[in-house]
């Protein structure tokens, strides 16, 4: 047994190639010894099993038999075809060899001591044919069925088990869940060292499948039921845990993608892979204002993920189109991925495995969950799903625009009320309901790592997109929509009406002016005159004097200077 | 009566009535034991009217799945029709009697 020795750092693995399943027990299945999977009818154990044996065969190069004790090999073939598996092109590469064991207790008489040799030899000649590595033995409970002595059975497959071991082939067992133990012989768990338990709940008329690693010999591994999915694609394992707080943080500011809104924030924008809450009532625009922000991203080229469970993807393009965005341009451009689904189609665990599984595959930079409150359920459940939502998208670095329906009447709802806290930013939209009329206000009530307006502000749907308005705000609060523009209208009449004023009493004062000017002149044109009266009596004054000098001289000259 | 054979052959000659294949894998003791209880019922029972032949998985592995052999010995009655299976060293010869519709299953406790 090479395994022993190899044993000594940590556990070899096999990698099964199923998603997240070799997360979660941390590289695989142990190599070289055998794993049981156990589950009711319906599980998917059969389809596991095949994963990982074709897997092996297509990834990871490692032959493997498939021994079915139920369905005959053209039957596998079918049904893994439907999955899309191409077995029988497998088994002709020699890659996969498949033994039908058949089980018919009615043709089989037994009389003596037996051993099962047959199938070990059987199991042998198929693992030797073509160097086999993995083995699937389905579904083990087939033998107890077709044979009586449960003594013989239960040592043969100890030995089995033992036997497989020795070989070091990695086997994969499946069996039937018993009533009240993992399966119904109570043994295989015990003689496996490693028990994956399969599980297919329904509650409240929603089934979900789960997957818990129950024991695994020698290696730590998650302890938790994980969801999991069968779909066209094959089965994938979701390991949607609470992952710790240590995430890469950006510094990059990303656009709302409505202007007036990126001006509310000092930054411009929303940090990178930071978290939004949309929250509003009905009618408020909230997938409108989701509409603009993917489009906004799509345009800067980022893969943008929406996931709508309210409306189908067709109506959320028509609908954006109202307002001037094409969003389908981007949907074929690749940009854009729609994923619409019902609430009711799948439970919360379902939602979050599938969302998980669609993101890791699209690898989008933005997403966006319309509305968060079409998930119903308990409210733990509903907490607890947000937020591995919200840590699976923090996780990658991923944007996250979450909306929510408020009930008109409710100041906080519980789920609104719990989740706020995960939230890097919450954006309000509330209507207001006045003067017969219904308007919309945003605001932001917080916006982790950057200030922002606290200003209420008005915001219009237009044909161009959502724009914002300032709104009025006045002595009697803030007024909106027709209230508004009646207010500003009569702000306007009142401008315009003292500028008249202004006008009137500028005039006036000019002909005031134009008056006293005329005064002045008139003033003026006295003294000139009166100044002009004065010159000419001096003159005349002068004349005169001249003229008496003249007539004394002339006398004193008549009269000689008889004195 | 009894041959060895490395392939499940039909018999060359005058069909006997009753053709018969054990199954072993190796010379356990199970195996022999079978062998021993299968040759002094044939010659008690079947009176002469019987072919036997010995497969052994051990040499050749292929031959296992072509009867559906698991458990070892098998003892398949291969003629007549309908096909027969008997597990184990055969050392319950009521049930082999059962088993090769000698005796009806009825008259079993």
């Amino acid at each position: 047994m090479p395994l022993e020795t190899a044993q000594t750092a940590s556990l070899p693995k096999t990698p099964t190639g199923i998603a997240g399943f070799d997360e979660i027990t941390l590289g695989g299945l142990p190599t070289g010894r055998p794993t049981l999977i156990c589950g009711a009818a319906g599980c998917g154990k059969t389809l596991f099993a095949a994963t990982f044996l074709v897997n092996g065969a297509t990834l990871y190069g490692e032959p493997g038999v498939f021994i079915s004790f139920e369905e005959r090999a053209q039957d596998l073939a079918a049904n893994f075809a439907s999955l899309g598996y191409d077995f029988e092109a497998l088994v002709a590469a020699g890659t996969i060899a498949v033994d039908h064991v058949h089980v018919e207790r009615s043709e089989i008489e037994e009389s003596g001591d037996y051993d099962l040799e047959g199938l070990f030899v059987r199991i042998g000649y198929a693992v030797d044919s073509i160097g086999a590595k993995r083995v699937v033995l389905d579904t083990i409970e087939s033998l107890f069925s077709g044979f009586n002595d449960a003594a013989i059975l239960r040592a043969e497959l100890r030995r089995l088990f033992g036997w497989l071991k020795d070989r070091g082939l990695t086997a994969v067992i499946t069996g039937e869940r018993g009533e009240g133990q993992l399966t119904r012989q109570g043994l295989e768990e015990y003689i496996s060292d490693c028990v994956i338990l399969l599980d297919n709940r329904v509650i409240d008329q929603i089934a979900t499948r789960r997957l818990r690693v129950v024991k695994y010999r020698g290696s730590a591994h998650g302890t938790n039921e994980y969801p999991f999915l069968i779909d066209a694609e094959g089965i994938s394992v979701l390991p949607v845990t609470s992952s710790g707080l240590n995430r890469p943080v950006s510094n990059e500011i990303i656009s709302t993608g409505i202007a007036g809104l990126d001006a509310m924030l000092r930054n411009g924008g929303f940090f990178r892979g930071s978290s939004l809450l949309l929250s509003g009532v009905a009618g408020t625009g909230k997938t409108t204002v989701s509409a603009s922000f993917v489009n906004a991203a799509c345009a800067r080229g980022e893969r943008c993920m929406f996931f709508v469970f309210e409306e189908s993807a067709e109506e959320v393009c028509r609908n954006a189109l109202s307002i001037g965005l094409e969003l389908q341009q981007w949907v074929d451009a690749g940009l854009l991925r729609f994923e619409a689904a019902r609430p009711s189609l799948f439970g919360l665990e379902m939602h979050l495995a599938r969302m998980h599984r669609d993101v890791d595959r699209f690898k989008p930079s933005v997403v966006v969950v319309d509305p968060i409150s079409a998930f119903r359920g308990p409210e733990t459940d509903v907490h607890a799903t947000l937020l591995r939502m919200v840590d699976l998208l923090k996780s990658r670095g991923i944007t996250a625009l979450f909306t929510s329906l408020r009930s008109a009447s409710a100041e906080l709802e519980g789920t609104e009320q719990a989740l706020s806290s995960l939230m890097d930013s919450w954006i309000k939209l509330v209507d207001v309901e006045a003067n017969g009329e219904r308007n919309r206000v945003l605001y932001i009530i917080k916006s982790r790592g950057s200030s922002h307006s606290n200003q209420v502000r008005e915001y219009r749907m237009t044909d161009h997109g959502i724009e914002l308005i300032h709104a009025y705000i006045g002595p009697e609060g803030v007024l909106t929509g027709t209230a508004r523009l009646a207010q500003e209208a009569r702000e306007e009449a009142a401008t315009v009406r003292r500028q008249q004023e202004i006008n009137q009493r500028a005039r006036e004062l000019a002909r005031r002016r134009a008056g006293l000017e005329r005064q002045i002149a008139d003033l003026q044109a006295a003294i000139e005159a009166e100044s002009d009266e004065a010159q000419s009596l001096s003159r005349e004054e002068q004349a005169r004097t001249a003229t008496l000098a003249e007539g004394r001289a002339a006398i004193a000259a008549r009269r000689g200077f008889a004195e | 009566m009894i041959t060895s054979s490395a392939e499940p052959r039909e018999s060359a000659t005058e069909p006997k009535r009753y053709h018969l294949r054990l199954y072993v894998a190796g010379q356990t003791t199970k195996s022999l034991m079978a062998i021993h209880n299968l040759k002094s019922f044939c010659e008690t029972h079947l009176n002469g009217e019987y072919e036997i032949e010995l497969i052994d998985l051990v040499e050749n592995p292929r031959l296992a799945a072509g009867d559906q052999i698991l458990a070892i010995p098998t003892l398949v009655r291969r003629l007549p029709e309908p096909l027969k299976r008997i597990i184990g060293d055969l050392s319950n010869t009521e049930k082999v009697l059962v088993g090769l519709d000698l005796q009806p299953r009825a008259k079993l406790p």
